[in-house]
């Protein structure tokens, strides 16, 4: 195998090297604590809170409603379980929709346990929610809802700003997931009326184990780690001050480069969507046909199954990723496939490919043909196509 | 890597994949619903497997399951293919990961299945088919007991 294509950005992504050179000097030479006193420490605070600043910038959020974690999974906990804890006065309701990812179900599921009241949405065919419905799943007891901004599965864009406007006339909060949108669509937390939003370093170019949490001015929520007065006394532990800088220096690259971002992985997103829907019969795509994350591409190949596709990939150099069952080490694909409709014999052999910076036209052709390749030899394999031609299939 | 080499090999150069015209015994397990299927297809001369081809829907180790049990079959007596033990295969396989032990279980079960297609048809009985039930295919769904073995 001579060439490696990368195609799971969805998954993470490479750290920029001008995010390496910024953090490097954090590791040894100010190294601080942020709470010491002494110059060390000091150094290092000054470091957080301009990165703080970036990142606020960039949201449209003031500098101190910007609270570090240790990743996109800390921030849904936080802000869902914080939240639910601190306005169980008011009420134990949440709404919530049935592709958000795990953190924010698993969290949702917890709650329920402890005794709240959780409405699970469900969305269309395209993975959109449907906001009447939200509307009329709003009652007196609701503290929140939270609906992610982009689905890291299926690319989905949710409207997210009519959302907030929805929450903001029934006095309800809104948290949005914006891990897989943060950098590849605009956020503006004020005229999109997000009281709280998730946000993770190293799905932007930046290191893992840092995430941030936006939480606006006024809203109470109880702490998730307790046992230190850092983050203005909302969550514990030593600041991860070369993750910080590493994060805030890949929010500024993305803020600089946003449009050229965003309009190259679109020219191949839909390169590689126009060539695998034209060339391979017998896909379907899973998301929204536009309004999905300019670099995601999910498909559904008919007859084969999704982790045999992705070894295969593999083989000649491709990384991608697969909602099947034997991918994910349970009997049922993707909750996310399920939830938009798909059978189970269909949902096996999707296929997630995610474009990133660094993603060429070349690669994307290179991928599509020996997509073709593949997809055929494991359909002659398949005992399902020999069913359907059996029949007299057509498309 | 996910798979030993041997599973590896059987799943990019498949042993005895396709079908067999007029075969003397055909067995289907495994639904799609799971995600995986099955299909063996058999050429029976006097007591002896002399072609055995298959069809399988699934994941890399399913392929590769009913790849090598294929070739661990080819020539052998009726009763020598019915003594083939899931455990046979992940052995001669070099091993699978815990969840995919189901899919040598399968491979098994499609053998037994075709056997026992043929000996409906023809009228025979063997040993190692005593035990067999067709309709029971509860080893596939029940991963929590395979992840034992």
């Amino acid at each position: 195998m001579s060439k490696r294509i990368y195609l799971d950005h969805s998954a993470t992504t490479p750290v920029k090297p001008e995010v390496v050179t910024a953090m490097l000097p954090y590791f040894t030479e100010i190294f601080g604590n942020p709470s010491s006193i002494h110059g060390f420490g000091q150094d290092a605070r000054n470091s957080v809170s301009t990165s703080r600043e970036v990142i606020a910038k960039f949201i449209n959020a003031s500098a101190d409603e910007l609270y570090f974690t240790g990743g996109g999974s800390e921030s849904d906990n936080w802000a869902i379980r914080g939240v639910a804890h601190a306005y169980k006065a008011k009420g134990n309701h949440i709404i919530t929709s049935t592709i958000e990812h795990h953190a924010v179900l698993h969290t949702c599921e917890a709650l329920e346990k402890e005794g709240f009241e959780v409405t699970y949405l469900p969305v269309d065919a395209d993975g959109k929610i449907d906001l009447a419905a939200l509307e009329a799943a709003i009652k007196e007891t609701t503290t929140l809802i939270t609906i992610m901004a982009i689905n890291n599965e299926i690319g989905t864009i949710q409207p997210i700003a009519e959302i907030g406007a929805l929450a903001k006339s029934k006095n309800v909060l809104f948290h949005t997931d914006a891990v897989q949108a943060l950098g590849n669509i605009a956020l503006d937390v004020k005229s999109m009326n997000i009281d709280l939003m998730s946000m993770s370093s190293h799905k932007i170019y930046g290191p893992k184990g840092v995430g941030a949490l936006y939480i606006k001015k006024g809203v109470k929520i109880k702490n998730l780690i307790e046992g230190g007065a850092q983050e203005r006394k909302r969550r514990a532990g030593t600041e991860n001050v070369p993750g910080i800088v590493g994060f805030a220096k890949a929010v500024e690259i993305s803020s600089e480069t946003f449009e050229a971002h965003v309009n190259h992985l679109t020219v191949l997103r839909d390169r590689l969507m126009k060539g695998i829907l034209e060339q391979v019969p017998y896909v379907k795509l899973n998301g929204h046909p536009t309004d999905r994350h300019p670099g995601n591409v999910n498909v559904c190949f008919e007859f084969i199954e999704g982790e045999s596709l992705l070894l295969s990939l593999d083989l000649v150099g491709i990384a991608g990723s697969s909602g099947s069952a034997c991918t994910s080490g349970s009997l049922d694909p993707s909750h996310v496939l399920m939830a938009i409709g798909l059978i189970h014999e269909i949902a096996h052999g999707s296929l997630r490919l995610t474009i990133g910076d660094s993603t060429t036209e070349e690669e994307v052709d290179y991928t599509i043909e020996k997509l073709i390749e593949i997809v055929a030899r494991l359909r002659s394999y398949s005992p399902l196509f020999d069913k359907f031609k059996l029949q007299g299939g057509t498309n | 890597m996910l798979y030993t080499e041997k599973v590896m090999d059987h799943f990019t150069n498949p042993r005895n994949v396709g079908e067999i015209e007029n075969p003397d015994g055909v067995g289907e397990v495994g639904n799609a619903k799971c995600g995986d299927i099955m299909r063996i297809y058999l050429r029976i001369e006097g007591d002896v497997i002399s072609d055995v081809k298959f069809k399988t829907f699934g994941c890399g180790s399913a392929i590769a399951s009913s790849s090598v049990s294929t070739e661990m079959i080819k020539g052998k007596t009726i009763e020598e293919a019915l003594a083939l033990t899931n455990q046979q295969v992940v052995t001669e396989l070099g091993g699978l990961p815990m969840v995919k032990i189901h899919c040598s279980v399968l491979a098994e079960q499609a053998i037994k299945m075709a056997i026992y297609d043929y000996a409906k048809k023809n009228g025979k009985e063997y040993k190692g088919l005593a035990n067999f039930n067709p309709n029971d295919d509860s080893d596939h769904h029940d991963h929590g007991d395979e992840e034992e073995h």
